[in-house]
């Protein structure tokens, strides 16, 4: 038995978190809060040239400067620094460069390490950084995607710009584009992003003897460790990381960082415990940026709209290095182009190209967002081209209900998903008509302030992944996770998991889950998770897959614990285990109900071990390690009015809805944040962020007063709502939710600014749509127009 | 220099650099590390303390400019064991995930509700401009501010005095 | 985000300060509320040897009612702007730009003297005083000094200060009856100004009277939008007359080509929001 069968009591509730009672009164545990004996500070000394040979690092002022007990250069490191590692080789002849922790002989990137001084304290490490003599020999810096493909460019490697060419095809893609009735070509430019996580990287590491406790400000600790040991050769069970309180990570986090090697390497030269304090300038460089994709799209379809085929090609600008799985965030949108729709035929090719910029990697969506955006761009221009109603338009061609599971043209199945139910609630939550309506009349008026509907309907492929499926892919991981459930004496439950939160939650649905799972109260569960000496296994926090995988493998590992019970129950009662039946919490007779013990009090009977069978373990505790056979698929309708002020370009969004189906729901609150902060990443793409890079090649976008992250003055509120698909995939019939909100909203944004310019001719805009590019496009449409 | 400032109710004495921030001598020499440091252009907002009773992003303040002063952190707001109506509703509202921007969150909210006991939501909105989070899309911050109104009169007065 | 080393003195009199500023040398720094200058120096693009910070000298403080005209100490907040009732009364121009000037926790701190004296086109007071024909009081060795706007604001982040000189007042005639506007366009809440627009109308008989306008970031300088000014006096009291009046808003600036915006797109956008800002300013 994998699932209980009374109705939960918890699963299901808006319970208010149990992380919030250290959140709200400061009695958190960020890295930077960390204070150790004889604890000293390092500073990175950055490249400030986007491509440059370092000719020489003098550290000599720095090394005698007050307060300094250490400065390096690259070359000092050299021999035992090893290289970054990239843990997707997606291709068998891909281009994985060398990455050195700290440059040695040349910088690739603009905020590349070069140098490091080790200080009493952040100030003198400060100041010292500031006397050491980094010289360079400036060579030209490779910005544009198209021109590092073009023979003669400037090389980034040695081995040239191009890292790797992926394939995805199925169907005659040929067929469906000969005699097509409409063909619709478009190319698109997913913009690069700064996550922009509220809390600046920080890492911790102290010695004791041959062995490292680090504490990082990281979403993967499991993973972590194990890179650390692949990349310094420190023996993986001499390693220790915690990750203690984390502010926020959308994938910014989901790495293997220079720094943090190199912290680690500190603290065994030196001796000492080294800390590493992120600026936010600092990061804006230094972390790994997002998306920055130029996609060359193909769509095929008949008279009537029902699309024949899609072509993509992209190319994915991977920056200066392969960071941990930089080449595979692209592939993840591989799949995700043909989204909720059937065709005949699709075929998908993507190159990595390397440029001297900042590594890409993932970013809250990870490839999907990217996608999605792709084709709910090129749906509502093809509604256009037809004069077609848009949603009309994607009826037509998505997936009806009664027909999931649905294997589709990339090759994924679909469990189960409801687009009607989600679209039609949307629509009249939206007041679609009515808006429809509103935008005609102001049209014909003449008005300034034109109204525009923007429209969204996406699936994302999820609860990453099926380890099967990923070696396919040559991901070097799994996709597991893994839960162990530990029963106290007193009835008291611990729940360690694999799972990594950095805001998500876990604390409180995990004990939601086990409370209902082995029916104990709410308030007895505590869960345990972040440090690998206490949650010695698992493959941490991203890709919307903690609730999913993480969350089976504590179903699962409540099952064996109270499977273990039963035995133990049946001999307190003098009966056979298949005379007991689970409800609330006790194992009770069949037909006599008052017959029965509790969870408690069988672990209890457990902890004594006086009467226990013979050959039966005096312990409850079990964990289970869970593979799921496939992603999940959580769906919805997002749609977005905007009033656009052609006089200035400003553009506000008056309404927002989200309709989302993420299966079943353990907690509305929970889930209800993550759409909202979904969106508003989502918006923030469409409309204000973008990471921009100088001819040089300098970051421009350096701090959060160049790249704008929107405040609350800047966003609407959203009008959320769900329907429940329940997953047919896990015993929970989740679907995971954390990056759905991104992935769905960024096309609904930009498409209802279009959609605001059509009249005037406008039919793309380059993101993000800010006021100035919203009035060119205007200018040069009718510019355009008045030429004709 | 010698600085004399009073945290949270407690007076702390201490001689500073001219050049230290108020927000890392709150940190590191008062140990209130409940206020954190999330940028360094004065945008984010999560170092935002009262200072005098009066709004303000404590890494744009030198902590010799504090001498005197009262300071009051997110770890003071809580009185007699009690959250304040603030805390207490970014609970129940679920209005923080990872929780770094919280803090200076809440203290901006505090600020807002001292001059504008009844705000709009739009008055909230705007109130909390200088505050950035990437977590919660704001949302249900707002909904935590608005359901704090009316409540906070009696802690305003203890706060400030 | 550390700053270096730097000494610090705080005198609590006006002659104090003026010797702190003379005996520090050239690379002493007046500070007030810091929301101009810790941002620099955290970011080590100054390295002032020693500030002065003048936030306890209380001649500084006040706005005072001198008749026809108000005398603002430098001291005063962008906070304590929008709060003032004889500011209100007398120059609400003033009150609605500081009210949109960054967030409130840097409206705590920031003050008219320090946003003035750091003279930033793109910050939004210096457009304001000068629509304002506000007068700026400055005190050195040598006594007091009255400046106008079109001579303190120099050269972008520069002023005709003498090194040893302090700002200490900001004299505003009173404009009561004028209608006032501050149009401020910025991409998001935080931004700076992409364009501001500062517009005074006097209104009488249907028609605007007299009008002043000042530009935010159309040049290194705040600048004086004169044949706006010409073209609305006497213009009808309509939209499209204001509009019309608005379209010579570009003339004579010199606006920047950066990340927020092209130099021709700044030029469209003064002249689409002086023609709001004129408009709100006359009543409409």
């Amino acid at each position: 038995m994998t699932a209980i069968d009374e109705t939960p009591a918890e699963v299901g509730r808006a319970r208010a978190r149990k992380e919030d009672a250290r959140l709200i009164t400061g009695q958190t545990n960020w890295t930077d809060n960390m204070t150790l004996p004889g604890l000293v500070h390092v500073a990175f000394i950055r490249s400030p040239y986007a491509h440059a040979r370092i000719t020489s690092v003098d550290v000599s002022a720095a090394r005698s400067a007050p307060g300094v007990l250490a400065a390096y250069s690259g070359a000092d490191f050299a021999a035992e620094q090893g290289s970054l590692p990239c843990a997707w080789p997606v291709t068998e002849d891909i281009v994985i460069p060398d990455h050195p922790p700290m440059a040695v002989d040349t910088v690739r990137y603009g905020g590349e390490i070069v140098a490091c001084v080790v200080a009493r304290d952040r100030y003198a490490a400060a100041d010292a950084a500031e006397l050491v003599d980094v010289s360079y020999e400036a060579l030209e810096p490779v910005l544009d995607m198209e021109e590092a493909l073009a023979p003669g460019a400037v090389k980034v490697h040695e081995a040239g710009n191009k890292s790797f060419t992926w394939e995805l095809a199925n169907g005659d893609i040929d067929a469906a584009f000969r005699d097509a009735p409409v063909v619709v070509e478009r190319t698109y430019r997913q913009q690069r992003l700064i996550p922009s996580a509220m809390e600046p990287r920080a890492v911790v590491c102290a010695p004791v003897g041959d062995e490292y406790t680090m504490w990082t400000s990281t979403q993967i600790p499991h993973v972590l460790k194990v890179m650390l040991a692949l990349v310094t050769g420190i023996p993986e069970h001499k390693l220790r990381v915690i990750a203690p309180d984390v502010g926020g990570g959308f994938g910014s986090k989901l790495q293997v960082t220079g720094e943090e090697v190199l912290a680690l390497l500190l603290a065994r030269k030196l001796g000492r415990p080294v800390k590493w304090t992120e600026t936010r300038s600092e990061g804006n460089v230094a972390v790994h940026h997002g998306r920055d994709q130029i996609q060359k799209l193909r769509l095929a379809a008949d008279a009537d709209g029902r699309i024949r085929g899609l072509d993509v090609h992209l190319l994915a600008d991977m920056g200066a290095y392969l960071m941990l799985v930089t080449p595979g965030v692209p592939l993840l949108g591989a799949f995700m182009f043909n989204a909720i729709y059937k065709m005949d035929a699709y075929r998908f090719n993507c190159t990595g190209v390397f440029t001297t910029k900042t590594p890409t990697d993932a970013y809250r969506g990870a490839g999907r967002p990217e996608a999605t955006f792709a084709i709910e761009r090129l749906m509502d221009d093809l509604a256009a081209q037809l004069g077609v109603d848009p949603l009309e338009l994607r009826e037509r061609n998505w997936i009806k209900h009664e027909e999931f599971p649905f294997t589709t043209v990339s090759g994924l199945t679909y469990d189960s998903g409801n687009y009607e139910a989600a679209t039609a609630s949307a629509k009249e939550l939206f007041g679609y008509d009515r808006l429809r309506k509103e935008q005609a009349d102001r049209l014909s008026a003449g008005s300034p302030v034109r109204l525009g509907i923007g429209i969204s309907t996406f699936t994302e492929m999820c609860g990453l992944a099926p380890s099967r499926l990923l070696g396919q892919l040559r991901y070097a991981a799994g996709g597991w996770e893994h839960a162990a459930i530990r029963m106290m004496p007193t009835g008291k439950v611990e729940v360690v998991t694999g799972s990594s939160a950095h805001g998500q939650g876990h604390e409180t649905a995990w004990s939601q889950i086990v409370a209902d799972q082995l029916g104990v109260p709410f308030e007895d569960v505590r869960v345990l998770h972040g440090d690998t000496a206490i949650s010695p296994k698992g493959m941490d926090t991203y890709g919307s897959r903690s609730l999913v995988v993480g969350g089976t493998a504590v179903v699962n590992a409540c099952d064996k614990v109270r499977q273990k019970a039963r035995v133990i129950a049946a001999a307190m009662l003098e009966v056979s285990a298949d005379d007991l039946e689970w409800a609330d919490g006790r194992w009770s007779v069949r037909g006599d109900p008052d017959q029965g013990k509790t969870i408690g009090e069988i672990a209890f009977a457990s902890f004594a071990a006086h009467n226990l069978p013979d050959g039966v373990e005096p312990s409850l505790d079990s964990d289970a390690t869970y593979d799921p056979d496939n992603f999940s698929f959580p769906h919805g309708t997002h749609l977005c009015a905007v009033d656009v002020d052609t006089e200035t370009g400003q553009v506000r969004i008056r309404s927002y809805v989200a309709v989302d189906d993420v299966g079943v729901v353990v907690n509305p609150l929970i889930v209800e944040g993550q759409v909202h902060g979904g969106i508003a990443q989502g918006v923030a793409q469409a409309l204000y962020e973008e990471a921009a890079y100088d001819s040089s090649g300098n970051l421009v976008t350096a701090s959060l007063a160049d790249y704008l992250v929107p405040s609350a003055a800047d966003l609407p509120s959203f009008t959320t709502a769900r329907t429940t698909t329940p997953s047919t995939l896990n015993p929970l019939g989740v679907k995971g939710v954390g990056e759905a909100g991104t992935i769905a909203s960024t096309p609904a944004v930009v498409n209802a600014v279009v959609d605001a310019l059509r009249p005037f001719g406008v039919s793309d805009l380059t993101m993000p749509c800010t006021p100035e590019r919203v009035w060119r496009a205007i200018q040069s449409a009718r510019a355009e127009g008045d030429a004709q | 220099m010698r600085i004399s400032v009073m945290i949270d109710g407690v007076r702390y004495e201490d001689d500073v650099e001219a050049r230290l921030l108020l927000v890392h001598y709150l940190r590191e020499q008062a140990g209130r590390t409940g206020t954190p440091v999330g940028c360094d252009t004065s945008n984010c907002g999560a170092c935002t303390v009262l200072l005098n009773g009066r709004s303000v992003k404590s890494c744009s303040v030198l902590a010799v400019q504090a001498d005197g002063a009262e300071v009051t952190t997110i770890q003071g707001l809580a009185s007699n064991g009690e959250l304040h109506p603030l805390q207490q509703a970014f609970h129940e509202e679920h209005a923080l995930q990872c929780g770094y921007c919280t803090p200076g969150m809440i203290m901006a909210a505090v600020d807002l509700l001292q001059d504008n006991p009844h705000p709009t939501e739009e008055q909230v909105r705007d109130g909390l401009e200088g505050n950035l989070c990437r977590c919660t899309g704001y949302q249900n911050i707002v909904h935590a501010v608005l359901r704090a109104t009316g409540q906070t009169a009696t802690q305003q007065a203890e706060v400030s005095a | 985000m550390i700053p270096a080393k730097f000494d610090y003195t705080r005198p609590s009199s006006l002659d104090e300060a003026l010797s702190a500023l003379a005996s520090g040398g050239e690379d002493a720094k007046v500070i007030a509320g810091g929301q101009s200058l810790l941002p620099l120096l955290r970011l080590r693009f100054a390295y002032p040897s020693v500030l002065v910070d003048v936030g306890d000298v209380s001649s500084l403080r006040g706005v005072r009612d001198l008749g026809d005209s108000l005398e603002i100490g430098a001291l005063t907040t962008h906070y304590e702007l929008t709060r003032d009732p004889l500011v209100a009364a007398h120059c609400g121009l003033l009150a609605e730009a500081a009210g949109m000037i960054a967030d409130p926790a840097v409206r705590h701190r920031g003050t008219i003297g320090g946003a003035l004296a750091h003279a930033d086109p793109a910050g939004d007071l210096p457009a304001v005083v000068t629509a304002l024909d506000a007068t700026l009081v400055a005190v050195g060795p040598n006594g007091e000094r009255s400046i106008s706007p079109g001579e303190f604001f120099s050269d972008y982040l520069t002023t005709s200060l003498a090194p040893e000189e302090i700002l200490t007042a900001v004299r505003v005639p009173k404009l009561d009856g004028w209608g006032y506007r501050y149009e401020k366009f910025h991409v998001t809440a935080q931004a700076w100004a992409i364009v501001g627009v500062a517009a005074v109308a006097q209104r009488s008989n249907g028609q605007v009277s007299a009008a002043r306008v000042g530009l935010t970031n159309m040049g290194s300088v705040p600048v004086r939008a004169h044949a706006v000014e010409a073209a609305a006096a006497g213009a009808e009291a309509s939209p499209a007359a204001l509009a019309a009046a608005a379209a010579h808003a570009d003339e004579g600036t010199n606006p920047p080509s950066d990340l927020r915006g092209e130099a021709d797109y700044r030029r469209h956008l003064a002249r689409v929001l002086t023609g709001r800002a004129l408009a709100a300013a006359a009543g409409m």
